[in-house]
């Protein structure tokens, strides 16, 4: 096989001297780390590179030489160069050599056949691939597919091909600790051989983070503490809590708070970008929110949304009440069954007047709960737009149950209907056996079964038309609440630290690598540079999503329709329980 | 870069050949090692005459809304429309040319360029790929050849993961696809033999 060296690009106008790094039989590879220069004590290089290896846990060894010299070659420093082989021995032996000022390179590797020094060495092909380190020891590789076999502490440093690659020069950052102004026993070029790179605002935030998790994390066990003892008590509070979006996405809020704050150090990667999103989208959240509380104290919005309720709502029942009043007649030139007509109509008509009656009861202090729950915007956009769906559940809690009173009749006539049609065939329905069987029935049980059946049926047309109706206002509703719960979820799962992340520093997300290969002439290896690929934006979007507080809906369009016509009730809310986690 | 030397292959030339339509496509071979070979196929650019067509039906349709309408508006949303809609042709559908790189021991690679210079590279390692094949389809009315890398299976050794096409843009008839080919089977017979090797 071609033998591959990886030479970080930041080693390329170094000095001469020795190559330190690792070579991974496997692929044939050596992966360059630094290069150590003259003069230097072979004893003191190779204590470093033992301390190396046990901190690091990856096989760091002397490959080979870098010769970077004028025009004509020296014949002392080749000389010396080859002795040094002998002092360090590693197979294959690799000597790089690269003239000064220009850009034709050329690369050896000797292998000893035999065991004596003595032997004939055979020369293997090399081909020269350029990274940039600091990318690369940055950079986190995604695979395409992970396999399900595999575990994570599985991945060895002797992952396949680039991979390998990618993880030596992750884990030997204890290598580029030290740069040249150090007074170390080795002097090393590598990345950050010209100075160690920190930045002041990130150590600062690095000391302070330790306190003010502490502090957050009391003041959030407090809470916790303090809604999980007192409120959960009585029965109907709890009910009203579960069923509340708001209380929801606080939980949900919570818990992710508790993360972010928690003192155990992120174990990997993938936990460190998903405290990274949390932090990022609460932030934001928050600061969305402030946004949209200062906009509603702008112009005093509070009064002029509570006066505009309650004509709203006097509105939507003046509209309902039509409704009833077109369906209590012809609707659409249908002839209705007079008498149910009149009295689901009067009933509905009935409800409508409470509803109303209780709307002009709550309207002087609207604009005061309206003030108290927009403070609640501050906690974020996504608790006021909770709010909003909750506030339009309440304010269309008479469509609910106008629903329920219709599919609860229309249900009971169904069931109704298709027992009495077994019986008009002389069938029934065997509960045991949960089937079908035919039964001889008393001519008197026929009589009564099929004059009920005769009655049923001929009012059915009145108790759909008016379950139609109902049903299509419920799914309006249950549409217009999905839509803001649509965008609660975006804000809550959207990942905008990877976003942020790939968009500013694309090489930190890697969803591979690509080659171009560099001048070439004939005679001379051949020199490719490796640069990152970065992983495409629905890829990062994909991989780093939140989980969101809600479920997708369980229905298909199928059991949806199915359910819609044996008028069974549709429960359109997202059961936190039912929720497998 | 130097020019061939007495009995080794050329380092670049370039052929012409056509694409499943009928277009005119340019095949252009660097050769740079033994293990080291690169195809750029490039793609009929985008014609004036479809780009006026498209222009024109656009527009006739905007005015003709605008004289049903009498709204301003529609005349400025048509123009934006199609400048927007042109540099969304551009950057995401209108492919330039196609390269495919291949790397004895290191792995085949396959690029993308778009009109707008945007770039889209996949990269597949050499221990991955299985074999590079020709292969039949069946593509709308038509029944073409493509040329596409078999990936092995980590878990069955004798089984394919997957199926990627090379070249699905362009689509170049089957004297170019044996050209490529020819030259994707000496390299992967070069890369087996050295592989068995210790």
């Amino acid at each position: 096989m071609v033998l591959k060296a990886f030479f970080p690009t930041c080693c390329a106008s170094a000095d001469s001297g020795l190559l330190v790094g690792r070579w991974v039989p496997e692929q044939s590879s050596a992966v360059v780390l630094a290069v150590v220069h003259f003069p230097f004590i072979p004893v003191q290089v190779k204590e470093l590179l033992a301390q190396v290896q046990q901190a690091s846990q990856v096989g760091v060894t002397v490959l080979g030489t870098w010769c970077h010299r004028r025009q004509e070659p020296e014949e002392s420093l080749g000389h010396f160069l080859e002795g040094l082989g002998a002092l360090f021995s590693h197979e294959p032996w690799l000597q790089l050599c690269r003239e000064r000022g220009s850009k034709s390179w050329s690369c050896k590797a000797t292998r000893r056949q035999g065991p004596t020094p003595l032997t004939p060495a055979c020369e293997d092909q090399v081909m020269l691939i350029f990274y940039n380190q600091r990318k690369v020891l940055l950079s986190q590789l995604h695979p395409p597919a992970a396999l399900p076999e595999r575990q994570a502490g599985d991945a060895t440093a002797s992952a396949g091909g680039l991979a390998a690659v990618f993880d030596t020069v992750a884990r030997s950052e204890v290598l580029f600790q030290s740069d040249r102004f150090d007074e170390g026993p080795v002097r090393l070029t590598h990345w950050q051989s010209e100075g160690v790179e920190a930045s002041i605002l990130v150590e600062l935030a690095k000391r302070a983070a330790g306190p003010i998790c502490l502090l957050l994390a009391c003041l959030l066990s407090l809470v916790s503490a303090a809604s999980a003892c007192r409120v959960f008590r009585p029965w109907p509070l709890s009910f009203i809590w579960s069923k509340l979006s708001t209380c929801e996405q606080l939980r949900h809020r919570l818990d992710q708070l508790m993360l972010v704050v928690s003192a155990h150090r992120a174990e990997g990667p993938a936990q460190l970008m998903r405290k990274a999103n949390t932090l990022v989208s609460v932030l934001l959240d928050m600061a969305l929110g402030l946004l949209l509380l200062s906009w509603l104290h702008r112009k005093d919005r509070f009064a002029q949304l509570a006066e505009a309720l309650i004509p709203v709502a006097d509105r939507v029942a003046e509209e309902l009440q039509h409704l009833l009043q077109w369906l209590m007649g012809a609707p659409a030139g249908l002839k209705m069954n007079r008498a149910l007509d009149q009295v689901l109509g009067r009933f509905f008509l009935y409800h409508i007047h409470l509803w109303i009656s209780y709307i002009h009861l709550m309207s002087p202090f609207i604009e005061h709960i309206l003030w108290h729950l927009g403070l609640s915007a501050c906690l974020g956009l996504t608790v006021a737009l909770s709010i909003l769906s909750d506030i339009i559940s309440l304010l269309t809690f008479h469509i609910y149950c106008f629903y329920v009173y219709g599919a609860r009749l229309y249900c009971l006539k169904i069931h109704g209907l298709s027992s009495l049609w077994r019986l008009f065939r002389g069938k029934k329905w065997n509960v045991l056996r949960q089937r079908v069987d035919s039964c001889s029935y008393d001519l008197d049980q026929l009589f009564i079964g099929t004059l009920l059946f005769t009655i049923l049926i001929f009012l059915l047309p009145t108790t759909a038309l008016y379950y139609l109706v109902f049903t299509l206002l419920r799914l309006l509703v249950v549409t217009v609440q999905g839509l803001v719960h649509l965008l609660v979820d975006l804000i809550n799962s959207l990942p905008l630290y990877s976003l942020g992340l790939r968009l500013c520093r694309p090489y930190r997300l890697a969803a591979g690598v690509k080659f171009r290969v560099l001048e070439h002439e004939a005679g001379r290896p051949l020199r490719l540079l490796m640069q990152i690929n970065p992983l495409p934006f629905r890829h990062v979007v994909r991989t780093y999503r939140l989980p969101s507080c809600g479920c997708p809906p369980k229905h298909s369009w199928g059991s949806l329709c199915r359910k819609l016509f044996f008028g069974e009730l549709i429960y359109p809310w997202r059961q936190r329980g039912d929720k497998q986690d | 870069m130097a020019g061939p030397g007495a009995g080794e292959p050329a380092m670049e030339d370039e052929r012409s050949f056509s694409d499943i339509c009928g277009g005119r496509l340019a095949l252009r071979r660097r050769y740079y090692s033994p293990s080291c070979l690169e195809f750029c196929l490039i793609c009929p650019r985008i014609s004036l005459r479809s780009l006026t067509a498209v222009t024109c039906t656009v527009w006739l349709a905007a005015y003709g809304l605008f004289t049903l309408c009498e709204n301003s508006m529609i005349l400025s949303a048509a123009i934006f429309i199609t400048l927007l809609g042109l540099l969304g042709y551009l950057h995401f559908v209108k492919i330039d040319h196609e390269t495919l790189l291949i790397i004895d021991s290191l792995g085949i690679q396959m690029t993308s360029s778009y009109a707008s210079g945007k770039e889209s590279t996949t990269f597949i390692e050499m221990g991955k790929v299985k074999d590079v094949i020709i292969n039949e389809a069946i593509y709308m009315q038509k029944v073409i050849y493509y040329l596409c890398i078999l990936l092995k299976d980590p878990v069955e050794p004798h089984g394919i993961s997957q199926v990627v096409p090379i070249f699905q843009s362009a689509k170049p008839r089957l004297d170019c696809l044996i050209e490529v080919y020819r030259s994707c089977q000496e390299i992967l017979a070069h890369q087996k033999a050295t592989s068995t090797r210790p």
